[in-house]
């Protein structure tokens, strides 16, 4: 659904983005993480065709960027959520769905069936005829992705969608993107809140500028740092030790009366290494799979680019 | 230009005067500011005629004067109603979401350009009728004769300000382009009224005198200046450059 291949964009000597390559499947919600300044955002108004890219080339549904013909119908079959939702706030939540519908050449039986169709999605059918301005945050993220969703969009660009949001309206927001996972819609989404991309996306990159990793946050997590399981034993001795080791798990650091032991797979090894205790005179107290946060991989990956 | 399609256009436009609407200062300067000045005037005169004394067939001048202001209306209304169109949009960051729209940039241009010059325009019409009407009314007895329309009055109006209004509008998208409130972009617009008013003053002083032939010469000059201006707002008005060099 999108194809970005040696994607470059500099504004005069400064490169936001520099040689990215990436494919995202039909379907697929794609997070790219990066701290402020990564480039996240001028990937999206590249991919938006808002701005120019300085080299390289993306498709989207099979429509490059490159020629200005295609411009007009890729803005046609994506929808953009900007980081400032930007609602048009003297006027209703229904003439603000109205207006952009139109631009998209909605019918008027579209317009009106889906206007109703979102505004009842997110629970503000009951404000329709309410001037935006007056709408909290919450409400107005909820407006700013119906209006993203009301023509019907193959491909959503939600660049930071819940930045600002008090836990409550997170929360509510990555809920209703769940919801769009469901419906099978490509959504590529720019966040720097880790636990957000964790919940919601199939997979993962990592970008400060360039592409630092890409993968599923399970498979970023493995690349990263391997398999670990965390035992917890009475006392480590050296008779536990040289019975772990003689299975054939070398990497072993302790830290007080737990070992964090480098293994392939926690499900399968962790039986033989409790019985490799045992069998040394050790008691188990308790075992587990380490799983290091997406903020743990995030930061190791962008301070060793730093 | 890329091909435009008119139902983005009036779409963007009717979007811009529903916002107009719930603006009171666009309102009253919009649509209060002609009715004052197409009554305002002709009650001055009327005072003038009638307390003062003075034949009203000296005062040709002064009707021809008073008409005049009907041109800097045009200049100055729309540079009220066009900063808040465009600088409006930047402030309230509505302008992304816009842009990621499959409209052109010379439809948002155009749309948002009428939104300004529609409402400037048909006022000032609406104002000259009941300023010719009005001014017949308190003068012809005097006169002889209904001194409106003539056309001077008729070149001033149909001529010269919607050109001026044009110009005033395409201004506005240029400085809406250098900052960020609308009260700044309405200051430094508001600047365009000096040359009208100089005319007015040249005028006024003997130093020039303002008659058909003159309009019809200024409203050449404004023509070339507003093919001009045309182009650079065009190029300032281009994706890219809003998204990444306005302020």
């Amino acid at each position: 659904m999108i194809k970005i291949e040696n994607l470059t964009k500099k504004y005069g000597n400064l490169t936001a983005v520099d040689n990215l390559s990436l494919q995202i499947e039909e379907g697929e919600v794609f997070g790219l993480l990066g701290p402020n300044g990564a480039g996240k955002t001028t990937t999206i108004r590249v991919l938006c065709c808002l701005i120019s890219k300085t080299s390289g080339n993306a498709m989207l549904n099979n429509l490059s960027i490159d020629d200005k013909k295609n411009r007009i119908e890729i803005r046609k079959i994506i929808g953009l959520l900007p980081e400032n939702v930007g609602l048009y706030e003297s006027l209703s939540a229904y003439k603000n769905l109205d207006f952009y519908a139109k631009l998209y050449q909605c019918t008027e039986s579209q317009r009106k069936e889906r206007i109703e169709y979102y505004l009842k999605m997110f629970d503000l059918w009951d404000k329709k005829y309410v001037a935006t301005g007056t709408f909290s945050k919450g409400m107005k993220q909820k407006l700013a992705l119906a209006r993203v969703l009301v023509h019907d969009p193959k491909i959503l660009f939600l660049d930071e969608p819940t930045a600002n949001l008090d836990p409550e309206a997170t929360k509510m927001v990555r809920d209703y993107i769940l919801e769009l996972k469901k419906e099978k819609r490509t959504i590529f989404l720019n966040t720097h809140m880790l636990d957000e991309a964790e919940r919601i996306c199939d997979r993962v990159g990592i970008l400060k500028t360039q592409l630092l990793d890409i993968g599923s946050p399970e498979e970023l997590r493995e690349s990263l740092l391997g398999k670990k399981s965390v035992v917890e034993v009475d006392a480590i001795t050296d008779n536990i030790l040289k019975s772990i080791k003689s299975l054939g798990f070398e990497q072993i650091s302790i830290d007080n009366n737990k070992m964090t032991i480098n293994v392939n797979d926690p499900r399968k090894d962790n039986p033989s290494i409790i019985q490799a205790i045992q069998d040394a005179g050790g008691l188990v107290q308790s075992i587990s799979e380490l799983l290091p946060s997406l903020e743990d991989i995030y930061l190791k990956k962008v301070r060793r680019n730093e | 230009m890329s091909k435009v399609n008119r139902k983005n256009v009036w779409t963007i436009t009717a979007k811009d005067f529903g916002l107009f609407r719930k603006k009171k200062a666009i309102l009253y300067t919009a649509f209060i500011l002609p009715l004052i000045l197409s009554i305002g005037l002709p009650t001055i005169l009327w005072y003038v005629i009638n307390y003062t004394g003075a034949p009203a067939q000296r005062m040709f001048a002064l009707f021809d004067a008073f008409s005049f202001f009907f041109v800097i209306l045009a200049a100055i209304i729309p540079t009220f109603i066009g900063s808040y169109s465009f600088v409006g949009e930047k402030t309230e960051k509505t302008l992304e979401p816009l842009l990621a729209t499959p409209t052109t940039d010379d439809e948002i241009l155009l749309g948002k350009s009428l939104a300004a010059f529609l409402p400037v325009i048909i006022m000032i019409f609406i104002s000259a009728v009941i300023f010719m009407v009005l001014m017949d009314i308190f003068t012809t007895a005097q006169v002889g004769y209904p001194y409106f329309p003539n056309w001077f009055f008729a070149t001033m109006i149909l001529l010269d300000s919607p050109l001026v209004c044009i110009m005033s509008i395409e201004l506005s998208v240029i400085i809406s382009s250098r900052v960020n409130d609308v009260r700044s972009a309405q200051q430094l617009a508001v600047l365009v009224i000096i040359p009208f008013f100089a005319l007015y003053l040249l005028t006024e002083i003997s130093v020039i005198t303002l008659d058909t032939n003159t309009l019809l010469i200024i409203a050449g000059i404004l023509a070339i200046v507003d093919i001009g201006l045309f182009f650079a707002s065009r190029a300032t008005f281009q994706r890219e450059e809003i998204l990444t060099k306005w302020k």
